[in-house]
């Protein structure tokens, strides 16, 4: 009984609750509270100015296990996708500074990370700008302007307009996005004509796009 | 002025890191140069980063952040030193490309390929990927490139000078793919020599009589 309940609770996360809709925008997701892109922010900052370990500690508990199924859902095994996890939170604290909240929310900060983090682990003489992680060091100037209210509420719009896209959408970009796979692989698994995949990856990023303030398009 | 640029499919694969190693360095590439595909990556990049976010976690070892804080304050890794060499053009090396490079541009490994008269320079550059050949070229100024076509793709970004094909003209920042089903006849621009970066993932098809003694890209 006890344990009937407990699977009750459960509610779908990741891509099932994107799938189910709403999940995160009703803010749900029991285990894991939604966080807004200005408490990610303020986190990465806390790093950038004073080294904040508390700060970096929570980043690595919201972020840690998101890489972690990142890496396993391209196909990298636990152990690797925990060092993928690892490397990628250690170049956050290491490139803190560089984080510019005006150009990217700190999710997309991480996710560009994580990206080019997983191929250079793989192929380990790098991925293009893997190591323009360390060839690019600018230095973020401390928060400035409305651009970054812009950003910071587009990152969370974003993440709302995700919640509603059609599933056959969220397949498709889902697919590209997190199981490393091009167009015409996508198209051959679905047993889509190419066609149909490239349409329904713009209707999704038209859509997508909608939701962002204008000056962010 | 930028004119010719990726496919919105292969921005896309390249910003959800689906391309090999290759085609996400000529990407990269054209991305650094060119403002618009900035913005629309930027724009992919967004899409991927709210994924993230939405992503099922899996949960790591009870010991993996005590051991990541412990690492917090070793040195950091080497860093790369970034070539201050600039392009012929005086413009700026792509940074993509810096840590390709080597010893800068100069200190690569150039050679003619082609034979004496070649106008045709070579330096492949360092890949870790196997099967693909991925080359800078320099093209000597007003030469007529041999007529060839593709088994695979070819992805070519033009870093200085410019050429024409097939009536279009193509300078600083232009992207161009091409497979099988192109012939192309490239013209370099007699103003100035111009450097392309080159990724091949298979061998070139010849289609003229000429292009086997020519061919500049035989020996991928």
């Amino acid at each position: 009984m006890m344990l009937h309940a407990v699977r009750v609770r459960e509610v779908p996360s990741g891509f099932e609750a994107l799938v189910a809709g709403h999940v995160l925008a009703k803010g749900r997701l029991s285990q894991d509270p939604y966080v807004t892109n200005e408490e990610l922010c303020g986190l990465v900052e806390a790093i950038a100015a004073r080294q904040d370990r508390e700060a970096f500690a929570r980043l690595f508990k919201h972020f840690a296990p998101r890489l972690k199924g990142f890496g396993m859902r391209r196909g990298t095994d636990a152990a690797s996708s925990e060092e993928l996890a690892q490397e990628t939170m250690l170049t956050v604290w290491r490139k803190a500074r560089s984080f510019d909240p005006r150009r990217a929310t700190v999710s997309t900060w991480i996710f560009t990370i994580v990206r080019n983090k997983r191929i250079d682990l793989f192929r380990r003489q790098g991925h293009p700008d893997a190591d323009l992680d360390e060839v690019a060091e600018t230095v973020y100037e401390g928060p400035a302007a409305d651009e970054e209210l812009d950003k910071v509420q587009s990152g969370n719009a974003l993440r709302k307009a995700l919640t509603v896209l059609p599933k056959d959408q969220i397949t498709v970009l889902h697919k590209a996005f997190f199981e490393d796979k091009s167009h015409s692989v996508i198209a051959e698994e679905l047993g889509l004509p190419l066609g149909t995949v490239k349409s329904r990856i713009r209707l999704a990023l038209t859509r997508l796009r909608g939701a962002l303030p204008e000056d962010c398009q | 002025m930028i004119n010719h640029h990726p496919a919105d499919e292969l921005l896309f694969d390249y910003a959800a890191g689906a391309l090999g190693e290759g085609p996400a360095l000529a990407i990269a590439g054209h991305v650094a140069m060119c403002e618009a595909c900035q913005e629309h990556v930027a724009m992919l990049e967004a899409v991927g980063g709210a994924l993230l976010e939405g992503i099922r976690g899996e949960p790591v070892s009870e010991g993996l952040l005590a051991a990541t804080l412990a690492m917090l304050d070793a040195p950091e890794p080497a860093q790369v030193e970034a070539s201050s060499e600039r392009l012929p053009s005086g413009d700026p090396i792509p940074e993509p490309l810096l840590p390709y490079l080597g010893r800068g541009l100069a200190n690569l490994a150039w050679r003619k390929v082609g034979g004496i008269i070649a106008a045709v320079e070579e330096a492949r550059l360092p890949v870790a990927a196997k099967g693909i050949k991925v080359a800078l070229m320099r093209l000597k100024a007003g030469s007529l490139m041999p007529m060839h076509t593709h088994r695979g793709n070819e992805y070519t970004l033009v870093l200085a000078g410019g050429f024409s094909d097939s009536g279009k003209e193509f300078g600083p920042g232009d992207f161009v793919a091409s497979d099988s089903t192109h012939t192309h006849q490239p013209v370099v621009d007699d103003d100035g020599d111009c450097l392309c970066l080159v990724v091949l993932d298979a061998p070139l098809r010849l289609s003229g009589a000429m292009g086997r003694i020519f061919n500049p890209f035989l020996r991928i």
